[in-house]
Formats: structure tokens, sequence, C-alpha cells
């Protein structure tokens, strides 16, 4: 009885043929029996012993998404952790910066007294130990205390809220809702962040998603933003608020680039990527006691230790590279400094200066670590004998390269705009599989980073300010 | 990550072999018998079960999407070795989004030898809407009941043998947090696997115009594609007008993905062991 049907045309034209014999809301009827039966099946299985509506998940909810406590709340508790990172980084990076650079000197004195050649030592203990050590004095005491308190967010609950607070600004913008829960993705790392868009159904809203991701800081950029507040921004303070002021300015960073991914999502729905925003549900999981051994897990060995051993990858090859340039002579000078002095004019106009644009492309690979590069550059270039703690950092950029608050604020600006590093890139490459959407993601970042930067810099001279 | 033999907190005494058991083998996954696949709604503790049976450090959060591709692991049951794929969470496999399809082609051209839907018992309904689609591809089916101490706590009971009978397959009610009803959980499997558990899945029937029209077009699809999984659906896709199925089958793809699925499994596991964890 079954007609001789051999290729897939045929088949298609059968299915078509026999679709038109039932009636037109088969498929409504389907779904229909489907969730219906789900529905008989679940009223039978389910009982409800006690009337306990009033249960407290709920009373929770309509506090912290509420549209008036909702958004305050949201950014007090990241203050918080914030200020939690700040107060607790400080002594131990001090601790772990003094102890390695007590290691560097001794290790290159004794290297000196074996006989072995300058260059080498040089090379081996001012150069790549240098680099790694500099990584790990400014980066891991932040991230050993920022990292458990980012995960217990998570693991609590509080991430969805956070994206059902944020819904209705993704919609002006003309994005996806769900935009919100891979921006929070990205502050932990950008790279997931644009694997999470895949959550993201329409092609368009998703790409906005990938494209604007870079917008918020990731776990590696964030001690960047805490180390600049601490020494800088907060210094301008009175020692009470000292950290205060320090976590309000990454606060106000964070709340910055937030505003970018919103500016940027809406121009790119208004220009390349034109469309409206499509409806979904976001579910409002219940909170969840966290489970104490699975966060030390996740944010020590998952997130300190990764971030870390990525950083110090480049690190080491930045520090090399630094150490070279600093030891060829050109004239008076040595290599590393005239291609600073070179980059200078660029550097100042943008609030910055030539060594912080020479150490952003040294560290193109994980920009996230430009800030250690940075102070390799100067320290390289300056011939500095003495070592510095974090609290002789201030000293050495302020007094010896002319820092001021100016350039503090927009290292922390450029380094929240910046293009993403070159993990990020290869996987948004990956998830579009177009290199024209990766390149316009490097665009549009730094692009924006420029533009900001520069603006501030020439508001600020304008006004007298710097 | 390597070999450990994991004492589960259960009722049973330490002289019960069920403490012996399993077995976690992390992503040693060389050799393996039988796949299972784990599937259900975003945020029932999927991967919570997940690095419980292969005691691996999945990344687990407490919202949906967390996972979006796809986690394998292993382990041993009763000398069984098992590979285990841990699916991005789904409300249904009719839609188009990446994370259904992965998913949803896993369930379909994966062939795993068993699926376990886990399931929220605070949220059955909705869940079981997905439980439904999935019996609609595959018999083998297996719903773990998941935050059973959430329902209790909001004052909800479930009756597991009620949904057992209702669904036609087995019911259990774990509690993967705690291990509570994993040993139940991975015996079932193994007997559904072995055919020791005959499963009867509830399945929608439609009107007979639609049964006929399913009827005629699922053995022109077995022959068009030899090897394919449930006909039945892939049929009622057609019919249906899924463009994903129409074009997969105009393509001649649908004929190649049961081979290449398995051969991209292969690979997957090798990257997996490289890369460790997520």
């Amino acid at each position: 009885m079954t007609e001789q049907i051999s290729n897939p045309k045929d088949l298609l034209a059968k299915a078509e043929s026999l679709r038109g014999s039932l009636s037109s809301g088969f498929r409504d009827e389907i779904v229909k029996s489907l969730y219906s039966e789900a529905e008989s099946i679940a009223k039978r299985a389910v009982k409800t012993a006690t009337d306990k509506r009033y249960d407290f998940d709920q009373k929770v909810d309509r506090l912290v998404t509420s549209p008036i406590f909702g958004l305050p709340i949201m950014l007090i508790l990241l203050a918080l952790v914030i200020w939690i990172t700040v107060i607790g980084a400080n002594v131990p990076s001090q601790m772990i910066a003094t102890a390695l650079f007590w290691f560097e000197e001794l290790a290159a004195n004794l290297f000196t007294a074996w006989g072995i050649p300058w260059w080498v030592t040089g090379f081996i203990w001012h150069g790549v130990y240098r680099g790694l050590a500099w990584v790990v004095a400014v980066m891991l005491p932040p991230m050993a205390i920022f990292f458990p308190a980012f995960t217990i967010m998570e693991d609590l609950g509080y991430l969805p809220r956070v994206a059902f607070n944020l819904d209705w600004m993704f919609k002006k913008a003309g994005a996806h809702g769900k935009q919100a829960l891979t921006m929070a993705m990205g502050f932990g790392c950008n790279a997931a962040g644009v694997i999470a868009t895949r959550v993201i159904d329409s092609p368009r809203e998703r790409l906005i998603a990938i494209l604007t991701n870079n917008f918020v800081p990731c776990n590696g950029r964030f001690p960047t933003l805490i180390m600049l507040g601490t020494v800088f921004v907060a210094a301008a303070f009175p020692p009470v608020f000292a950290s205060f002021a320090a976590a309000g300015s990454v606060v106000g960073v964070v709340v910055i680039g937030v505003g970018f991914t919103f500016l940027m999502s809406w121009i790119l729905t208004k220009t390349v990527l034109k469309g409206e925003a499509s409806a979904f549900t976001l579910e409002l999981p219940p909170y969840r006691r966290p489970n104490i051994g699975r966060i030390l897990y996740t944010s020590l060995i998952d997130r300190t230790i990764f971030v870390l051993w990525r950083a110090m990858q480049t690190a080491a090859p930045a520090g090399a590279v630094i150490w070279i340039l600093g030891n060829i002579p050109v004239g008076d000078i040595n290599l590393a400094q005239a291609i600073a002095d070179w980059l200078n004019p660029f550097g100042l106009l943008l609030g910055l200066d030539g060594v912080i644009i020479l150490a952003y492309i040294i560290a193109i690979p994980a920009n996230e670590i430009v800030v250690p590069t940075m102070l390799m550059v100067y320290l390289g270039t300056g011939m500095m004998t003495d070592l510095p703690g974090l609290t002789e950092l201030k000293h050495l950029l302020v007094v010896e390269h002319g820092w001021t608050m100016l350039t503090a604020i927009n290292l922390m600006l450029f380094s929240l705009l910046h293009n993403p590093c070159a993990t990020t890139i290869m996987t948004i490459y990956k998830e579009t599989k177009s290199w024209k959407w990766a390149t316009v993601s490097v665009v549009i970042t730094l692009g924006t980073a420029f533009l900001v930067t520069f603006l501030t810099a020439a508001i600020a001279r304008i006004l007298g300010w710097a | 990550m390597t070999n450990n033999k994991k004492q589960l907190p259960t009722e049973h005494c330490e002289t019960c072999p069920a403490f012996t058991e399993l077995e976690q083998m992390g992503i040693k996954l060389d050799k393996y018998d039988r796949v299972v696949a784990l599937a259900g709604n975003p945020n029932t503790g999927k991967s919570t079960l997940f690095n419980a049976l292969t005691g691996l450090k999945q990344h687990t959060g407490n919202w949906p999407g967390k996972t979006v591709t796809r986690a394998e692991g292993g382990y041993q049951f009763n000398g069984v070795r098992y590979k285990i794929v841990d699916l991005p969470g789904t409300y249904s496999l009719l839609s188009a989004s990446q994370d259904e399809e992965v998913a949803r082609d896993f369930i379909l051209f994966g062939r795993p030898d068993c699926t376990i839907v886990v399931t929220d018992a605070t949220a059955l309904e909705r869940n079981l809407n997905l439980v439904l689609q999935v019996m609609e591809i595959t018999d083998k089916v297996v719903v773990a009941v998941n935050l059973m101490d959430e329902a209790r706590r909001k004052g909800l009971e479930v009756d597991i043998r009620s949904l057992s009978r209702d669904l036609g397959i087995p019911a259990i009610s774990v509690t993967a947090r705690t291990g509570e009803g994993i040993h139940t959980l991975l015996g079932t499997v193994a007997d559904i696997i072995k055919g020791g558990v005959e499963t009867n899945p509830m399945r929608v029937q439609g009107t007979a115009e639609f049964q006929h029209a399913v009827n005629e077009l699922a053995p022109m699809i077995e022959k068009m594609a030899p090897g394919v999984p449930n006909a039945r659906w892939l049929a009622i896709r057609l019919l249906d007008g899924d463009a994903k199925v129409q074009q997969a089958l105009m393509s001649g793809e649908l004929a190649q993905r049961v081979a290449r699925q398995q051969k991209a499994d292969v690979q997957f596991s090798r990257k997996m062991s490289v890369e460790g964890r997520q």
C-alpha cells in the first residue's frame, strides 16, 4: 500500500498533501493536548499539603525586583562586594609584593655572585620573573576575595533577578531581555558571556548581545579597576572615606559600562541590526542555600587560578619583551623609552601617556594585564633600583611619571571600554562564524574607548581640571 | 578527578553493597558501554546530578541557562561503564534556539541508551511538558523528580507512583544535592537498558486523520534514511512543517546525521579530556 517514494522531494510533497488532509489547527491541537496532558498528570501527582501561600521567597522577590528598590539594592550589593574586596586585598597585596620582590633581589644577587652574565640575570629575574611577580601581587588578592563573593550571588539565585530588573531597559534599547543574563555572565568572563548568548533565539538580538558583551568588565579586568580605584581615586579623599570612594569609583565604572551596553545596543538596533525586541519569559528560580565547598572550588580553582594562570602566561613573555626593549640603547635612552616617547602625544591626547599605550600594545593577547605591563615598563625604563610595594606605587606614578587623577580615571575608562581580549575575539568568531563581526566587535569597542577617553581628557583640560 | 569511590550519603548502612556500586570516572571516557543523556528544564539540577555521578566539577549556578553546551563524563555502576551527557536545559524541543537544538539533536541522533529527564518537583506541570516531548522521541526514558526537599518546604507532596503510572515510564524521587535516590535512579537506568523494565510511554494520540498521516509517512522516512531513530517523531515534525527537519531531509543530511553525531561524540570526548572542565 505504501507508494514507492525514492527521493526526498516526493516525501516532502507527500507530507505536504497529508497536511492538507488535517484540520488547519492540528498543530495547535497537538501542543494543546500535550499541555493538557501534562496538567492533568501533574494535578493527579502533586498534592498541596498546606496552604503556604505567603512564602519567604516571594517576600524577598517583591523587594529585590521592585521598581523602586530593585536597582538601588543591586548597586548597593555590587558596591558592598567591591568594598569588601578593596579593604581586604590591600594588605595581602602589599605582603605578596614585598615577599616576591625581596626574592627577586636575593636571586639576582645570587646569580651575580655566581658569575652569571648580567644579561642572563636581568632577563630572567628583572624581566620574566618581575612580570610574573607583578601580576600575582596585583591580581591574586582581589580575585581571591571578589570571586567567592561573586559566586555566592550566582549560587544564591540573584542573577536572574538582576536580569529581571534590567529587562525593560534592554527592551527599550531594542535588544533581548535575556541579554541581561548574558551581560551578567560577562562580569565573570566575556568569552563565557558570548557563549551564553546561545540562549537568545533571534539571530539579530543574539548578535547585539555578542557585540556589546565586552562593555562590562570581566573578572580579569576587575582587579585592575579595583587597584586604580584604591591607589588613585581613594587617595583624593580623607582616609575615613577612602575605601568607600574606591568602591564607589569601581561601581561608577561598572554603571558606565552598563550604560554603554544599552547605548550601543540601541545604536545597533537603529542602524545595522534593525528590528523589534522579541518577548520571552524569564523564570525566577527559588533562592537556594549556596554550597560552600562548591563555591570555594569554583571561585578559587576554576576562576582565580584560571585567570591568574592565563595572566601569567602573557605576563612572562611581556616581561621579557619589556626587559629587552628596556636594554637596547637608542642614543641616550633605551628602545622602550624611545617608543613610549614616540607614542606619548597620542597617549596625552587620550589623557593617558606613551608608556600606557606601549603597555597596552604589548599586552594585547590578554589585555586585562595592561596595568601590570605598564608598571613593568615604568620600572624597566626608569631604572628603578628600589622595589615599590603598592603604597609606593602612587609615588612612582605621580611624582616620577606625572600621573594625575585624569590619567587614573581615563585608564579605568580605557580598560573598561577597549577591545575584547584575544580569547573573546576568537569566541566571537566561533559563535558568529564571521570575521566581519569579530572585527566589528573590536572596532566598536576600541572606537568607543578612544572617543570617550579623548572627550574626557579634552573636557577636563578645557575646564582646567588637568 | 581520577577514579574515586565515593560514598554517597544514603540511609543504607556500610555493609550494604550499594555503597560500592557507584564509581565516579570523571572524564576517563576512552571506553564506555552505555550512553545516558541528561535532559530537563533549565535550573532543575541537571548539572548537580551530573557532578554527583561523575565526580566532575561542572559549573552549576542557580539560574536558568547556565549550561549551553553539552558536557560529558563517566561513571561505573555495577561493573557497567556509562558515558553521561549533560544537555542544555530546555523548556521544550519544538523551538529553534541553539541550546534546544543541541538537546534535541542529541536525544534524536546521538542515540543514548537511556535518557534521564530531570524535573523540578516544585513546578511539575511545566516540567512534564518536556517529559512528554522526550517520550515522543524515545521509549528509553526515566523521570528523575529532583528538588523534593524544596517541594516539601513549599508544602507540596509529589505522588511518584501516580506519576509513573500516568506517564508509563519509571519515575524516581531524587535530591541531587545530597545524593539521595541516586542509587535507585541508576539501578532503574540499568534495568531500562537491559530491558528488565518495560516502558510504555504515554503518547499523544491526536485525531484519526493525524494518526493515519503519521502511519503513512513514518515507513517512508525509514526507507529514505535507514537507521534513523524514531521515524514517527520525524513524521510528526514533517507534518508540522519543521524547516530544520525538512532541510535535513532534502540535503540528504538526515541519513548521514546519525553517523556524524556519533563521530562528533568521540571527538567531543577527546576535547573534554583535554580541557577537563568548562
